[in-house]
């Protein structure tokens, strides 16, 4: 990247499976005033813009950023929304930054999945020549996604209910995640089916919740904070639409997006160079898929990769610290809440489930049906 | 500092009400197709492909990712912008930062809109609170008919200067190929047409259209490769306001959000008389008065002045200061393609050896479209 770009403070609620005392502009109220206040500076004054996330289906709301500027005191100022993973949006306010045009930006995504019908989102976002009629949601695009990995790879639905045992065992530790839980792989694995292989605990909550940060021009971000955190490489793909056109065992857009963004930041062997991953796994098979695409292990080791034990807690990579999307966090706000978690380990402030001497992490965002669209980015602290 | 960012293809599909043979992807794919031939190039060189549209107008959740076969966006990055009216001037802005940031060097941006295929009033109503305005609101025309009345009020306007507003917007879009209603329509025939919501008629309102814009955006070192000519995006701003009264600047109030927009972007451009340093103004304007009214508030010229300049003839495409030459929004309107369809008219205009111009595009940001 051209220059760098710095994470001053992140914020986020905590996520919950419904709030309905809560407003969607309370969230974002309340994380702004948490994150502004944990990065030292004034909303009025200080903001130079805004980019937000959301999307128009799941707030029932066209141009679903209509009521931020009351929220984010941004009257007058500029403000851009990404319709897309809160990933993007953190990726945008970077551009936002390298591009000169901006020196300090808050960026925020809100959700309430509780609010509205989830599957009939996901249906609406199928194409609607051919598939959309068929009734899909993500759920089904999912187990197909699933079934076809284990015949590929003979990845087994043992080694997908691991994820869950790791993700939700993790979450314990983690005061905002929603469903922490100690489990068995038996118990995942009989937990009421869904849709053949993914059993209902082998699947994200629907949950509510929202999630900001304050990113800054390298100079802004050293005054702001002694703990900054640099977003050192990015890489975004989009995977074809069709499930027929892909072949879903495999994740060519997130291993492209990875290595764009591996390459910008130097990084040449991801489980050396790196000291913790948070990935966005909506449904338990794709934490075992995403880390093959993000180079954490060969293709079709992802089985291999949980059974090591390497992506534990206090494993040789750890993946999911916080618990990931399994322990819960709405959609569009995923991925930037994955952004968040990364943050926190490496300025020291995960808490419980801190990752010792993290000094690099990757978080990665992805939506759509059964992984469509990725983004990766690179997470540091310290350097030059 | 950012790296300069040049237009340097431009692809736009013909606009109409209604084109029931024609899907959405087909549109996207006519308009790319066009872009791409005219920058010379292929999707394959392009790095980026980034999409805007707003989802309940067709219905589609996720459609950048849903067409994305059609957009030549499959296997290569990119996202979607939604924000409203704006959202092409907010995809050309994505573009731009993609480019400006370093992070990219040619970029494909696309707007678009199939209209015919979804309830736009009840799509549109939806922008408002459902607590408190959602239900006396109804769709764009709700407010902009009281701003048209409180504009009438305090500057002087007629109903006649509106109707001046569309006999010239359609002699501009009878000559442009491309534009969805190109009838002639003479001063009287505009106000004999039917009342929607005092004081706008049928004729002074937009359409609801259907249409694709794409645009190649380039890097300096790259634009200069690709093409003899490329048309530079100098400079944007965005401003947004709270939602609700004081947005659409009822009563003795401007529109605080264009004022604000015209203020910037003239001051960092060195524009002291916009309508002696720019030679044309392609605006978003969606309802008859906005031109006289939106002028003003652009700081383009003197509060109460925008209809004034109307009848001495100024603004027609023959005039002194062509505002919307391409027919503008009154006679297209494809929401999700419309300002970006802005951006491209503008680029055309400035490829025109004729014209020469200072100031490339106003890009402007209006929350309720």
């Amino acid at each position: 990247m051209a220059g760098r770009v710095g994470i001053v403070a992140a914020s986020a609620t905590k996520f919950e499976a419904a709030k309905p005392y809560q407003h969607l502009m309370d969230l974002v109220v309340e994380v702004t005033d948490k994150v502004v206040e944990a990065a030292g500076i004034n909303l009025k004054d200080d903001i130079e813009a805004v980019v937000s996330c959301s999307q128009d289906f799941w707030d029932g709301r066209t141009i679903s950023s209509m009521p931020i500027p009351d929220a984010v005191c941004s009257h007058l100022k500029d403000e851009s929304k990404v319709a897309g993973d809160g990933a993007y949006a953190v990726l945008y306010g970077a551009m936002h930054i390298l591009s000169g045009d901006n020196k300090l930006i808050l960026v925020v995504s809100h959700c309430e999945e509780s609010i509205t019908d989830g599957t009939m989102i996901e249906n609406w976002s199928i194409d609607h020549i051919f598939h959309r009629w068929l009734g899909l949601d993500y759920t089904m695009g999912a187990a197909m996604q699933a079934r076809r990995y284990m015949d590929r790879y003979k990845v087994t639905p043992e080694q997908f209910a691991k994820v869950v045992v790791k993700n939700r065992g993790n979450a314990l530790k983690n005061k905002l995640a929603q469903e922490a839980m100690n489990l068995t792989v038996d118990q995942v694995l009989k937990s009421k089916m869904l849709a053949d292989p993914i059993t209902e605990l082998q699947k994200k909550p629907v949950s509510d919740g929202a999630c900001a940060m304050i990113l800054a021009s390298e100079e802004v971000a050293k005054k702001l904070t002694p703990t900054p955190v640099w977003i050192t490489g990015s890489g975004n793909y989009y995977e074809h639409h069709n499930l027929g056109d892909r072949d879903l065992a495999e994740c060519d857009a997130l291993i492209k997006s990875a290595k764009r963004a591996y390459k910008m930041a130097g990084i040449n062997n991801p489980v050396k160079d790196l000291d913790l991953v948070e990935l966005s796994e909506y449904y338990a098979h794709e934490e075992l898929l995403w880390t093959e695409g993000l180079g954490l292990c060969g293709r079709g080791e992802g089985g291999k990769l949980i059974d090591s034990g390497k992506t534990q807690l206090k494993g040789e990579i750890p993946v999911n610290p916080s618990g990931g999307l399994l322990s819960g966090a709405p959609v569009t706000v995923a991925g930037m809440a994955r952004v968040a978690e990364a943050v926190w380990q490496l300025q020291g402030k995960a808490g419980e489930h801190q990752v010792q001497g993290a000094k690099r992490a990757v978080a990665h965002g992805c939506g759509g049906l059964a992984g469509q669209m990725h983004c990766v980015l690179v997470l540091e602290k310290g350097g030059k | 500092m950012a790296n300069r960012v040049a237009i340097v293809g431009i692809g736009q599909t013909t606009h109409s009400g209604r084109r029931p043979y024609v899907n959405d992807g087909e549109l996207i794919y006519d308009a790319v197709t066009r872009a791409l031939e005219d920058a010379g190039l292929t999707i394959n060189d392009m790095e980026a492909v980034m999409a805007g549209n707003m989802d309940m107008f067709e219905g589609h959740h996720l459609n950048d990712a849903m067409l994305n076969l059609y957009s030549g966006a499959a296997g290569r990055p990119g996202f979607k912008m939604n924000t409203g009216g704006t959202v092409g001037t907010m995809t050309a802005i994505q573009g731009w930062y993609h480019i400006a940031s370093g992070l990219y060097d040619v970029c494909l941006v696309i707007g678009w809109e199939k209209h015919d295929e979804g309830p736009a009033t009840p799509a549109i109503s939806t922008i408002t609170d459902p607590a408190v305005d959602r239900h006396f609101l109804v769709g764009a025309i709700g407010g902009l008919a009281t701003v048209s009345v409180a504009y009438m009020q305090r500057s002087g306007c007629k109903l006649e200067h509106a109707a001046m507003v569309r006999a010239n917007a359609s002699q501009a879009a009878h000559r442009n190929p491309m534009a969805h209603m190109r009838e002639i329509y003479s001063v009287e025939d505009v106000m004999k047409a039917r009342m929607v919501m005092y004081p706008l008629n049928l004729l002074m309102c937009c359409p609801t259209s259907l249409g694709a814009t794409a645009m190649v955006l380039a890097s300096e070192s790259k634009a200069k490769k690709i093409c003899k000519k490329p048309v530079w995006m100098k400079d944007h701003v965005t401003v947004h306001v709270e939602y609700g009264g004081a947005q659409f600047g009822i009563g003795e109030k401007r529109w605080t959000s264009h004022m604000e927009a015209g203020a910037k972007l003239f001051k960092r451009n060195h524009i002291t008389k916009p309508m002696q340093e720019t030679q044309v103004f392609e605006m978003y304007d969606p309802f008859a008065f906005a031109i006289p009214m939106w002028l003003e508030d652009f700081l383009v010229c003197e509060p109460n002045e925008g209809w004034k300049l109307i009848e001495k003839g100024a603004l027609k495409l023959e005039g002194e200061y062509p505002v919307s030459p391409s027919g503008g929004v009154l006679c297209t309107n494809s929401i999700g393609d419309s300002a970006i369809l802005r951006v491209a008219e503008a680029a055309l205009q400035l490829r025109q050896p004729i014209r020469r111009c200072t100031l490339h595009q106003l890009y402007r940001r209006l929350r309720h479209t």
